[in-house]
């Protein structure tokens, strides 16, 4: 049943190729070295269970929404499997963004400019960023955020940007609640409320506690707990990788 | 650490073990703490299967078993479990089950293993099952008090300044104002070596010596107090005070191997502890009228909290004040006896329940009577000691210390007998138990001599212990009436609450708590003949005969200081706050570490009872609380 039903999760989003096929034809056409032994890594099979997929859990502060006009502030990277979260491993760098930071977003993130005045620039760092990510599935929370941001930054540096296959855990959020907005009858007459799919309130629903908001480490934490979850009550640790990376 | 991990940190950093690790262990802890979440009703640990994590519950609650199956604790957040199988051989020793969606932090056996080596805080916390634990919190607290960790060689600064027996009374004098000391102890030099024989106080010079306008050629030995009452040099500070409040001197000896060492005072202990219980005893004997007695008695709640928060203990306590009672006591008697004349005949004035325990608190009520020579004649004498009595107890009421609601006072005529009946009362009770009657004169099996020929309490105590120990009937009885009063303790270990007048909702740690505890202490006390009427000291009797298990005998008394503990905390914390003191505890008030250690004790006091049932045959009885 949910086999079926998850291939849902993918209907917005087909792909011409399958990520193994693009992971291969990237590794052909990259230039960058870095990039090359990043797209080299053995990334897991499609058909491979959850329990048994490496992956790691991202999370970045930006100094707005947009990848074009923004940068990134931050980046917390934890490497994880489904029965395991090992703190040992976690990474957390502070970057120099290449745009002034925003009243706003230091609100948000509490980064100020003292904080990243002597901070690297993200190609100081990049060796030690993809050497983490290398091999395993990227977990966020929202994949309109990470994925496009370090795209473009790459592009930036390099001339080249980057593809990686990513768990989505407001994708399957949603999926889990297809209806999670009510139509405008429902919320007037039948005062249904929508789902919300921010980070707290979808840990909420799985009795996970509270975590402070908006510091790149403990949302990849969060993030990385709510998959457990997620994967624990409504699929199964044999369910294929297949099924859930985007 | 990665600052950024300081939401587990700061979640750690709250719930013991960790609480008292030290910054840089805790960050070490941290940077190795692996994550995982278990749905409700997932396996956690399975029995025998390997497990190489301490595992911490960062959010939901979590069910532990016996190996039987059975099950043996339900836990949530901040608790620790899986150590067992940990110290063990790394299987499941206590399977455990998710009872709600449950975030477990897992702490890995090699960081488990370091602090396990070398933080003995968090090795006690692991090691240590249920009571253990408990007594580990028990002497924790101890350790923090300096009268309990001083020990009276401290406060000996000199050698003992000493004089033979026959030195005339004015030479003594001279020594005593020379070495400027206010004691002189006294040797017999007429055996070799020379032994001690009494002691001599500037109290004794002034009112056996010059009041009496004695010769200066009077031997010293002639006014000396002899039966002197020593104190080994490496006693505690507290033990010197302790012996010193129930005997009332002032003055003790410190002897090593044999030999004495020195001389410590009262002033010295106050001294060293300038808020101590004594400076309140001194000030009874200095009053002349009972009002003087009821603004002392005042300070009484204000010593009582100061002693709480130096962290002494419920023995200490329970003792100064005894002995603080005892002292009101003694000033009346000697005050009656100043305003009604000397007695006609010889008499005891007894001391029982709390105060002949040595446990007595803040809210207590008088328990007293009399024991009369048996020269006592009714028609002839009685006006006097009803006159006494009323004295002695209408000055105590007036010092907080309020009548006895079973009238068991030395003004009910009952309680103010010769000897011979006493003798006949306590033979009556042990030879021809009854259920009913012995409810109401349990109280009389804690007994002391406070004042007076304190001979004839003993020569009761005596006859308690010799005929108690052989009437099997006796002691099925008083069991029975000890299973009277249950710990608060429901299934699954939560606590059963009362409502009070208030209608919140509470439990109460005299009745349900510390009371059962010195029941079952009597009891055993009693069946093993001990003398003792203080719970430490009977449970120490106790341990000596085979009556209990000797783990039996240590959980029984870490289960009393833990209780008595939280009761006086919970009375003193009253006095603070300018409310009146009680017995009623809301489980809300507690702190998660007392509320853990007091379920602790309960169950060792629900443990101890139906051990009590087995052990005497105790008759079903009827539950009354």
């Amino acid at each position: 049943m949910l086999y079926s039903r998850t291939r849902h999760l993918k209907s917005g989003a087909a792909r011409k190729l399958s990520w193994p096929e693009r992971l291969r034809k990237l590794q052909a056409e990259t230039v960058d070295p870095r990039l090359q032994a990043f797209y080299q890594a053995g990334w897991p099979d499609p058909e491979t269970p959850m329990a048994e997929v490496p992956m790691v859990a991202m999370d970045f502060e930006t100094t707005g929404l947009s990848p074009v006009d923004d940068s990134i502030v931050s980046i917390g990277l934890l490497p994880f499997e489904l029965a395991r979260i090992r703190v040992a491993g976690a990474h957390h760098w502070l970057l120099r963004p290449q745009v002034p930071l925003h009243p706003t977003s230091v609100t948000i993130h509490g980064i100020t400019h003292s904080d990243i005045e002597d901070a690297p620039d993200i190609d100081e760092v990049l060796d030690e960023i993809l050497s983490v990510m290398a091999g395993r599935i990227a977990v966020v929370h929202y994949r309109h955020i990470e994925r496009p941001f370090l795209d473009v930054a790459l592009q930036a540096r390099l001339g080249e940007g980057i593809q990686f296959p990513v768990i989505d855990t407001i994708a399957i959020e949603s999926y889990l609640h297809p209806k999670r907005s009510p139509g405008w009858w429902a919320q007037w007459v039948q005062g249904k409320k929508p789902i919300s799919v921010r980070l707290p309130d979808c840990r909420v629903r799985y009795r996970l506690p509270h975590y402070p908001p908006h510091n790149a480490l403990t949302d990849a934490l969060a993030t990385a707990e709510l998959l457990q979850a997620q994967i624990q009550h409504h699929f199964s640790p044999e369910t294929p990788l297949a099924d859930l990376w985007l | 650490m990665q600052a950024e991990l300081i939401e587990i940190r700061n979640h750690l950093s709250q719930f013991p073990p960790f609480n008292e690790l030290p910054e840089e262990t805790l960050v070490y802890v941290v940077n190795n703490i692996e994550v995982a979440y278990f749905r409700a009703g997932t396996d956690i640990l399975t029995l025998g299967e390997p497990n190489n994590y301490l595992h911490y519950i960062r959010s939901g609650a979590v069910e532990v078993y016996r190996r039987t199956g059975i099950l043996f604790n339900r836990i949530t957040e901040g608790a620790v479990f899986g150590q067992f199988g940990l110290m063990l051989n790394k299987s499941v020793r206590f399977p455990a089950k998710a009872l709600e969606d449950t975030l477990i932090y897992l702490i890995p056996e090699p960081v488990f293993r370091h602090l396990w080596e070398t933080d003995d805080n968090f090795a006690d916390f692991v090691e240590l099952e249920d009571h253990t634990r408990l007594r580990t919190a028990v002497s924790r607290r101890e350790s923090s008090n300096k009268l309990m960790t001083a020990r009276i060689s401290r406060l000996i600064s000199r050698a003992p300044v000493t004089a033979p027996t026959t030195m005339r009374l004015q030479e003594a004098a001279r020594m005593m104002a020379e070495e400027s000391v206010s004691s002189l102890l006294l040797m017999d030099e007429s055996v070799e070596p020379p032994k001690m024989a009494g002691i001599v106080t500037n109290r004794d010079m002034r009112t056996r010596a010059l009041a009496e306008a004695l010769p200066s050629e009077t031997p010293i030995g002639d006014i000396m107090s002899t039966g002197l009452i020593t104190i080994p040099a490496h006693a505690f500070i507290f033990e010197a005070l302790l012996s010193m409040l129930h005997n009332n001197v002032h003055h003790l000896p410190v002897v090593e191997h044999g030999e004495p060492r020195g001389v410590i005072s009262l002033s010295d202990i106050i001294r060293h502890d300038t808020q101590s219980s004594v400076f309140v005893v001194s000030h009874i004997f200095h009053q002349d009228t009972v009002e003087g007695l009821k603004k002392v008695s005042r300070d009484v709640p204000d010593t009582f909290v100061r002693m709480v928060n130096e962290d002494a203990n419920s023995h200490m306590i329970g003792s100064a004040l005894a002995g603080i009672g005892r002292s009101f006591t003694q000033r009346l008697l000697e005050l009656g006896e100043a305003k009604l004349g000397p007695p006609p005949v010889p008499y005891c004035f007894m001391a029982l329940g709390s105060m002949a325990r040595d446990e007595q608190l803040v809210v207590t009520d008088q328990d007293n009577a009399m024991v009369l020579d048996d020269s006592f004649d009714p028609e002839q004498h009685d006006e006097y000691f009803l006159a006494l009595a009323k004295f002695v107890s209408d000055g105590l009421a007036e010092c907080g210390y309020s009548y006895c609601a079973g009238d068991i006072m030395a003004t009910n005529p009952k309680w103010r007998q010769p000897l011979r009946v006493w003798k006949e009362y306590f033979t009556d009770w042990i030879l021809n138990p009854k259920a009913e009657a012995l409810l109401h004169s349990s109280i009389f099996f804690d007994l002391d001599g406070i004042y007076g020929e304190t001979e004839f309490a003993e020569i009761l105590k005596k006859l308690v212990a010799e005929k108690a120990s052989r009437s099997q009937r006796f002691l099925a009885y008083m069991a029975r009436n000890a299973l009277n009063r249950t710990p608060p303790l429901g299934f699954f270990r939560t606590f059963v609450m009362e409502t009070d007048g208030k209608q919140n909702k509470t439990f109460n740690l005299k009745r349900r708590g510390t009371a059962p505890v010195s029941d079952l202490i009597r009891i055993h006390s009693l069946a093993c003949g001990s003398l003792a009427q203080n719970s430490f000291l009977r449970l120490r009797a106790i341990a000596k005969t085979n009556l209990l298990p000797e783990d039996g005998v240590n959980n029984l008394r870490d289960a009393l200081e833990f209780i008595a503990i939280v009761r006086i905390r919970h009375q003193a914390l009253a006095i603070e706050a300018g409310r009146e003191p009680d017995n009623n505890v809301r489980p809300e008030d507690l702190s998660p570490f007392e509320r853990s250690h007091l379920k602790d004790a309960f169950q060792v006091v629900s443990n101890a009872q139906r051990f009590l049932r087995y052990r005497y045959h105790a008759p079903a009885g009827r539950n009354i609380s």
